[in-house]
């Protein structure tokens, strides 16, 4: 409704691993979710674990972003204490019952405003409504890049056509 | 002690030597008679040296009464640096006396008070006070009582703290008790005497607490690199500068002058202080009104309004708001400066007003016209309705600044109630919803909306939705009505914001609900006071 949906395909060089960023129309706040084509929400996909824990120092649940005021000076401590995330920093790691590990990635620059654990007492919910409820993580871009974030990023007429290239080579 | 005596001699004779004018050497003898600061510079005069003759002649009490004209007239020779040639054994030093009578009686005609910098001479004279009434008068204000606040150069406290030195420095060595410290302020001094004047002019009194300010700000260039010495001595009392503002701001150089020692404040500053050159200047003569509020309840009627105006980027990205299209008038009419515009809470660009509408209270700044009755209010009243059919206010009244705390109040605690025109994605029977009828007191946990994460900190807020009534439409479609709990996010409740918002009417209904249309029915608030109309 107020998203405008963004894409980044193939990320990492792995195939069809796509991701849908939804840019809210204030153009700061960003959705990660996972685009249709992912492997793991093909039919057949059953997710055994979704795990947040990046590295040995690094959990994305540990993210400090929690606060109780309505004053924006607050905010903006809140906003120092987040995680800085590039387009290639991890999310999170979900693995499948049939052995396989994807790396869910953040695609755009930004700070780490929440991460979905919704998904994690309830994985269906990944699948089942990747673009609501099962979303990944909220990022907040800076200020000044807010425009700039979403040229690395295919519009949807342009994942479409990705989409039937894709069709093409495979028959 | 209300006039000068016979102990006041010496003080009297070192000031007046030094280039001390009258009112100045008043106020160092602690002379707390108003009436005597009011009496013309002249007069003033002619009472001191009169004083200081009689001393010649020996008489021994000399009660300063200014309905006794002078008989005689004195020429004081100024003498260089006070305590040269006292006697030393005690006695009062001998004045000579100019044999030709000349009526050189003011000595310090012309000549700048060293202490007040001419604050206690030219500016309580007619003239200054014609200046000031004569900018009041143009600036076309409502009144009916003023306040005069002056801002002074700090030098005049280290010149005062000079001056006073010399004064004990001389009682010293003449082997004299000590006098008192608690000399008259200048700036009380100063309004004893323009107080009246003002007041005359104006036609209105002088009040404290009148919330009509006149201020003047002097300033005397040529002295003001003399409180500089104290930023060396006292460098702690010293912030930086904001603003480009000087450091030496009033307050600290008091400070300084309070810790500074007596010996190294006159290694410093030459004492007496030294006769300037120059008057003040009467920098700015300006006039403020202080705040007036108005309150009323205003309702919405337009889809496309936002209660403040909408600029992004520079750029405004819808016409108007519900602010300006209520304080335009008002401004107007008022003749303010500036507007803070109040509300209990607010709704979205797309969200109608209904009912007895929202509270709100605007602060006029500065406002030319204070006063208005109650008929002029209607009146006003009917100018915003008849100016817009996007909004409408009512019980508009004039108010205190109390009226800003009831609006925080009303937003942070009291209900409001919503209808909602709801869609569905999967078919709804009436079965279906009738059950939120029958729901009371609703837990909801929020988070802070994805809409507004942008700007305000990641929170979960408890939140009642303490009533709900549905309406069937069809099989997409229902209204629900419902009072909630001030500060819950209603749009985030039906469509569920991601999942962030539980339990939400998606969740409730097992279906996925999204919110097409949005009205506030009611915030019960009972403030301001209903008008009749």
């Amino acid at each position: 409704r107020y998203f405008t949906r963004w894409y980044k395909p193939d990320v990492k060089g792995r195939p069809c691993e796509d991701f849908c960023v939804l840019q809210h129309s204030n153009r700061r706040i960003c959705v990660i979710t996972l685009a249709e084509a992912h492997p793991l929400l093909q039919s057949g996909k059953t997710i055994k674990n979704i795990n947040y824990q990046i590295s040995a120092n690094c959990s994305r649940l540990q993210n400090k972003v929690s606060g109780k005021s309505k004053r924006t000076c607050l905010f903006i401590f809140q906003m120092q204490g987040a995680q800085f995330l590039t387009e290639l920093a991890p999310l999170c790691r979900i693995s499948s019952s049939d052995g396989e590990e994807y790396t869910i990635y953040s695609c755009i620059r930004g700070r780490l405003i929440e991460v979905n654990e919704n998904i994690l007492s309830n994985p269906a919910l990944l699948q089942e409504k990747p673009s609501t409820e099962g979303y990944i993580a909220v990022v907040l871009p800076k200020f000044e890049e807010s425009k700039s974030i979403t040229q690395g990023l295919l519009t949807q007429k342009e994942y479409e056509e990705v989409l039937l290239k894709r069709r093409g080579s495979a028959s | 002690m209300s006039s000068l005596t016979e102990k006041d001699r010496p003080v009297v004779q070192l000031l007046l030597n030094t280039g001390t004018c009258p009112r100045c050497i008043l106020r160092f003898c602690c002379v707390g008679s108003q009436m005597l600061y009011r009496h013309p510079h002249e007069d003033l005069m002619k009472d001191l040296q009169e004083l200081l003759k009689n001393s010649q002649e020996r008489e021994d009490r000399v009660c300063l009464d200014v309905a006794d004209p002078p008989c005689k007239r004195i020429r004081l020779e100024h003498r260089e640096e006070g305590a040269d040639d006292l006697n030393h054994n005690g006695a009062i030093p001998q004045l000579p006396s100019a044999g030709d009578g000349n009526a050189a009686m003011e000595s310090s005609a012309g000549n700048v008070c060293n202490v007040c910098l001419g604050i206690l001479q030219e500016f309580c004279e007619a003239d200054f006070v014609k200046k000031v009434c004569q900018k009041v008068n143009s600036a076309d204000y409502q009144f009916t009582s003023f306040v005069f606040s002056v801002s002074l150069p700090p030098q005049l406290s280290v010149r005062e703290r000079a001056a006073w030195l010399g004064v004990k420095q001389q009682m010293r060595n003449l082997g004299l008790p000590l006098p008192k410290d608690d000399i008259v302020q200048l700036k009380e001094a100063y309004k004893w005497i323009i107080h009246p004047q003002l007041s005359e002019e104006l036609g209105v009194p002088a009040d404290g607490k009148s919330l009509f300010e006149v201020s003047v700000v002097f300033a005397h260039p040529e002295t003001d690199e003399e409180c500089h010495f104290l930023a060396t001595a006292c460098p702690d009392c010293f912030k930086p500068a904001k603003n480009k503002q000087s450091v030496f701001t009033r307050m600290a150089v008091i400070k300084a002058l309070e810790k500074i020692k007596e010996e190294d404040f006159l290694k410093h500053f030459p004492c007496p202080p030294s006769s300037p050159k120059n008057l003040c200047d009467a920098l700015e003569i300006q006039c403020n009104n202080g705040a007036v509020f108005v309150a009323g309840r205003y309702n919405k009627y337009s889809r496309n309004l936002p209660q403040t105006p909408w600029i992004i980027d520079g750029e405004r990205k819808l016409e108007s708001s519900v602010e300006e299209l209520i304080s335009e008038h008002l401004m107007a009419e008022f003749k303010a400066d500036s507007f803070n515009f109040s509300s209990s809470g607010r709704e979205d660009v797309d969200v109608r007003t209904l009912g007895n509408g929202r509270p709100f209270a605007i602060e006029l700044v500065n406002p030319r016209r204070t006063r208005f009755s109650a008929e002029e209010m209607r009146r006003l009243q009917q100018a915003i309705n008849d100016s817009s059919d996007k909004i409408q206010v009512r019980d508009l009244q004039l108010v205190t600044r109390e009226a800003i705390g009831r609006m925080k109040e009303g937003e942070e605690e009291k209900t409001k109630t919503y209808s909602a025109l709801i869609w569905t994605d999967k078919a709804i029977q009436r079965e279906d919803i009738a059950f939120l009828d029958d729901i009371k007191e609703l837990k909801l946990d929020q988070k802070t909306p994805l809409r507004v994460l942008h700007r305000r900190p990641l929170a979960v807020r408890c939140r009642l939705i303490h009533t709900m009534k549905s309406e069937y439409i069809d099989e997409h479609h229902f209204r629900l009505h419902l009072k909630t709990q001030a500060g819950t996010y209603i749009k985030e409740f039906v469509h569920g914001d991601f999942g962030r918002t539980k339990p939400n009417i998606g969740s409730l209904l097992n279906r996925t609900a999204d919110i097409l249309e949005l009205d506030v029915e009611s915030v019960d608030v009972d403030w301001p006071p209903t008008l009749a109309d």
